[in-house]
């Protein structure tokens, strides 16, 4: 293989090729090689590309932000990739309601069903790989083999948590030998409406990390992607929408974490935080603003290393414990006081 | 309905053995604290029961101190087994002093003699005999091969239960390696002070556990205090949001459980005087000074009008009065300020145009006590529908259908807790799994085991007690897998 320079993006979309034929550049452009400025046609004999319009993703559509507003992503090395929506409140807002929607049927569904939904998703990432691989070249600025090392861990990441789904509830769940004639167990439920902030620099393989654990169990995302590298995470709800995960479980907005994280934060519909994503005073305020509904607040103890075999934390801190008991044995009939 | 008589059964006041003076217990010692002597009366009867001395900022400062240099020097260094022998001594030590514990906690918090002698006192016995088990088998209790301890446990807890919430508290910070300062409720400091000699007696190391009285500013100096690594509360949600704000973005693992307004839900085809029991159970043990009590009855409503006959019969049989009675039912309400909340709450049902039935049984002259009450008319916008009495007040509303029992239990930002009563098999497992509380109870309420976890969803708290889950609420969940674990705070 040639050496590859960052600025030159579409080989290295070339070398995985075979899997999937390349799709160009980050906006679609000819796979020519020369492309400097991705999106920017400079062959004559090359059609004119068709560029994506960069949308949010909420409850399995794909919207511009009802405040009409963009900002620009530029790559690594400046260069204009596309306009990404930013998201406003409004549009945060919409996600929760998408993902209240979406949870009554994501939660009851089996896990067995969840487990090939979230199978399914690895399986589209997969087949698009090539075009994950030039966005994070063009984006972040990473070199050709390891964004295809990032997008392989994170097909990984996946299927790790496919097959956590029908795990869970015998994992974390149990029967208890209570002392009385009672039948008791304690079986993991999910706990809601999970709002989370993508990490800001893994803009592939943090984004999946966060989802992946928060939606196997049964809960519904609403996700703030990263500001500066949001193309990964725009890419991924077309994934997403073509994997048979129901509208609405989803949800993913790109813009301002700190414009975003407060409304959030401060949603009586949202009942739990993932902050991973965001840091500092911002992190603070977000995690009291969390307890005006005593949500419920996942803050990773140092940066996450997400190249790294991931534990339980991440699945444990979106789960409630329910508790049900029931008389046994011919003693019920007794009756049910203490009196 | 045949009248029974009863005589007077009273248990022996002297049985308690109560001092005329209460210290803390910091460090190993029983200490004055700087914070000034304060009476701590019997609510049933309004008489100074003992003074207790409490403690100041500078003690709490001592205690977090004595806890930090046992954690250091002793606790996190000693073998698993040897901290679950002394958790097995203080189960011991606190069945062998039962007698005296339930006369000590009745006459302190005012609940039924039979209650503190039956539930409390030896549920507190089990808890610490339970988590004694899992001192040296934490790497079997899912969260890794080698789960760690946290530290300094902060810990507060209410005057419902001041016994069996200590023991809910310390036993399992105990067993998995943390040593504790807890702070009990104002009104309630005594039973923990026996519990106190229970742990000196059983040789507990100095500074594992320290006790220090006092308000609730005493509370909110020691969870906001920096040599504290670990927060668990216990009581209301207001103050349970207070200490989650104020915790935000230090790293302090906190674990809450707040209140509660469950709905009990009566299906028509339900066991009806099992139905009637449960139904008493649920709101009116512990003067309904519970935070899972069932305090909205959900019944459908063909059978609604036998189901409130037969319950207000059977509420008319309940005994209130000296809590030291075997034979009462109904204590004494724990402070003369709780007893103003809940006549005002209940006056704010009449004004909303809820009907009010109060049972004629007599109430004493002296003494904090309010009858049993039921509101029927009660739609749930009403606030005794939306908030948490905290006293022997039952609201009741009616449901047609499953799915409308189910969103009527469900509207609520609280999530503690849930009662279901019907025969049918499937409509328990799935009115089970549909609700959104922490507890469910079927065909039974008010039902507590060490071994099976408790808390709540939504605003009733997050973290669980008892069972294995609860013990995440004092380990380092950490995976030591890979770098990517945070804390669930």
């Amino acid at each position: 293989m040639a050496p590859r320079t960052t600025s030159k993006p579409a080989p290295a979309a070339a070398t995985r090729a075979k899997a999937a034929p390349a799709k160009g550049t980050v906006a679609g452009s000819a796979t020519s090689g020369n492309d400097v400025t991705p999106g920017r046609a400079t062959s004559t004999a090359s059609p004119v590309p068709v560029l994506k319009t960069y949308k949010l993703f909420i409850g399995g559509k794909f919207p511009r932000s009802e405040s009409g507003r963009t900002y620009p992503v530029r790559g690594a090395s400046g260069q204009f990739l596309a306009n990404a929506a930013q998201a406003s409140r409004k549009d945060a807002r919409d996600a929760v309601v998408a993902a209240r929607k979406a949870f009554g049927p994501w939660s009851a569904a089996t896990a067995y069903n969840r487990g090939q939904v979230v199978y399914r998703i690895a399986e589209m990432l997969q087949g698009r790989c090539a075009e994950f691989v030039e966005l994070l070249v063009a984006g972040e600025g990473a070199k050709p083999k390891a964004a295809a090392a990032t997008v392989d861990a994170a097909i990984d990441r996946l299927v790790h948590y496919a097959g956590w789904t029908d795990k869970i509830a015998a994992v974390f769940g149990s029967s208890n030998p209570v002392a009385g004639p009672f039948f008791s167990f304690s079986t993991p439920e999910p706990t809601g409406v999970v709002a989370a902030f993508a990490p800001q620099q893994d803009s592939l393989l943090g984004l999946v990390s966060v989802i992946a654990p928060i939606v196997c169990s049964g809960n519904t995302a609403v996700v703030v992607a990263s500001q500066a590298f949001p193309l990964p995470a725009v890419t991924l709800s077309e994934v997403l929408a073509t994997s048979d995960v129901p509208g609405g479980v989803v949800n993913i907005l790109t813009g301002d974490a700190a414009e975003m994280g407060t409304h959030l934060a401060a949603h009586a519909d949202v009942n739990a935080l993932d902050l991973t994503g965001v840091d500092g005073d911002l992190r603070t305020a977000l995690a009291r603003d969390a307890a005006g509904t005593v949500k419920r607040v996942y803050v990773p103890k140092q940066q996450p290393d997400f190249t790294r075999t991931p534990g339980t934390a991440r699945l444990r801190a979106f789960l409630e414990t329910k508790t049900v008991w029931h008389p046994t044995g011919a003693v019920s009939l007794a009756g049910g006081s203490s009196y | 309905m045949p009248v029974w008589e009863y005589a007077p059964a009273p248990e022996s006041a002297a049985i308690g053995r109560i001092k005329s003076r209460y210290q803390m217990f910091v460090g190993g010692r029983f200490v004055d604290g700087r914070g000034g002597d304060v009476p701590t009366i019997n609510p049933a009867t309004e008489e100074e029961l003992a003074t207790v001395s409490w403690a100041s900022t500078d003690d709490v400062d001592d205690a977090v101190r004595a806890a930090r240099a046992a954690y250091d020097t002793v606790w996190s260094k000693m073998s698993g087994l040897d901290r679950g022998k002394y958790l097995f001594r203080i189960a011991r030590g606190i069945a062998e002093r039962a007698r005296e514990l339930a006369v000590v906690e009745t006459m302190d918090n005012g609940k039924p003699i039979k209650e503190s002698r039956d539930a409390d006192v030896p549920t507190a016995a089990a808890h610490f005999f339970y988590h004694a088990g899992w001192a040296d088998k934490l790497a079997h209790a899912g969260f890794g091969p080698h789960p760690k301890s946290l530290g300094v446990a902060g810990q507060v807890i209410p005057w419902n239960f001041p016994l069996l919430m200590a023991a809910w508290k310390i036993a399992p910070a105990l067993a998995a390696g943390n040593t504790v300062v807890i702070k009990p409720a104002e009104s309630t400091p005594l039973s923990i002070l026996v519990l106190a000699e229970i742990m000196a007696d059983a040789g507990l190391p100095d500074g594992v556990v320290n006790i220090v009285t006092g308000a609730g500013d005493i509370g909110s100096y020691l969870v906001n205090h920096p040599g504290v690594d670990k927060v668990a509360f216990t009581g209301s949600t207001a103050v349970g949001k207070k200490i989650q704000t104020a915790l935000a973005g230090t790293g302090k693992k906190v674990t809450l459980e707040l209140g509660g307004k469950a709905a009990n839900i009566v299906f028509d085809d339900a066991p009806v005087d099992q139905a009637v029991e449960g139904i008493v159970n649920g709101v009116y043990f512990n003067q309904g000074h519970v935070c899972c009590a069932g305090t909205r009855l959900l019944v459908q409503e063909s059978v609604a009008d036998e189901v409130i006959g037969k319950l207000q019969d059977r509420i008319a049989t309940l005994r209130l009065g000296d809590p030291m009675d075997k034979n009462t039912d109904i204590g004494a309400i724990n402070s003369a300020q709780q007893l103003s909340k809940i006549t005002e709450l209940s006056a704010v049902g009449d004004e909303e145009g809820a009907q009010r039935w109060t049972s004629p049984c007599p109430v004493p002259d002296k003494g904090f006590f309010f009858p049993p009450t039921v509101f029927t008319n009660v739609s749930q916008s009403m606030r005794i529908a939306r908030e948490e009495i905290f006293g022997p007040v039952l609201s009741v509303l009616t449901f047609r259908t499953p799915d409308e029992a189910v969103a009527k239990a469900n509207n609520t930002p609280y999530g503690l807790s849930a009662g279901i009563w019907t025969e049918k098999g499937s409509r328990i497992l799935g009115m089970a799994a549909a609700m959104r509380a922490g507890v469910v109870w079927a065909n039974t309420f008010n039902r507590f085991d060490p071994t099976a976890a408790f808390g709540g969803y939504k605003e009733s708290g997050f973290g669980r007690e008892g069972g294995r889950s609860g013990l995440a609420a004092y380990l380092d969940t950490d995976d030591e897998t890979g770098s990517d674990e945070g804390t669930a705070a």
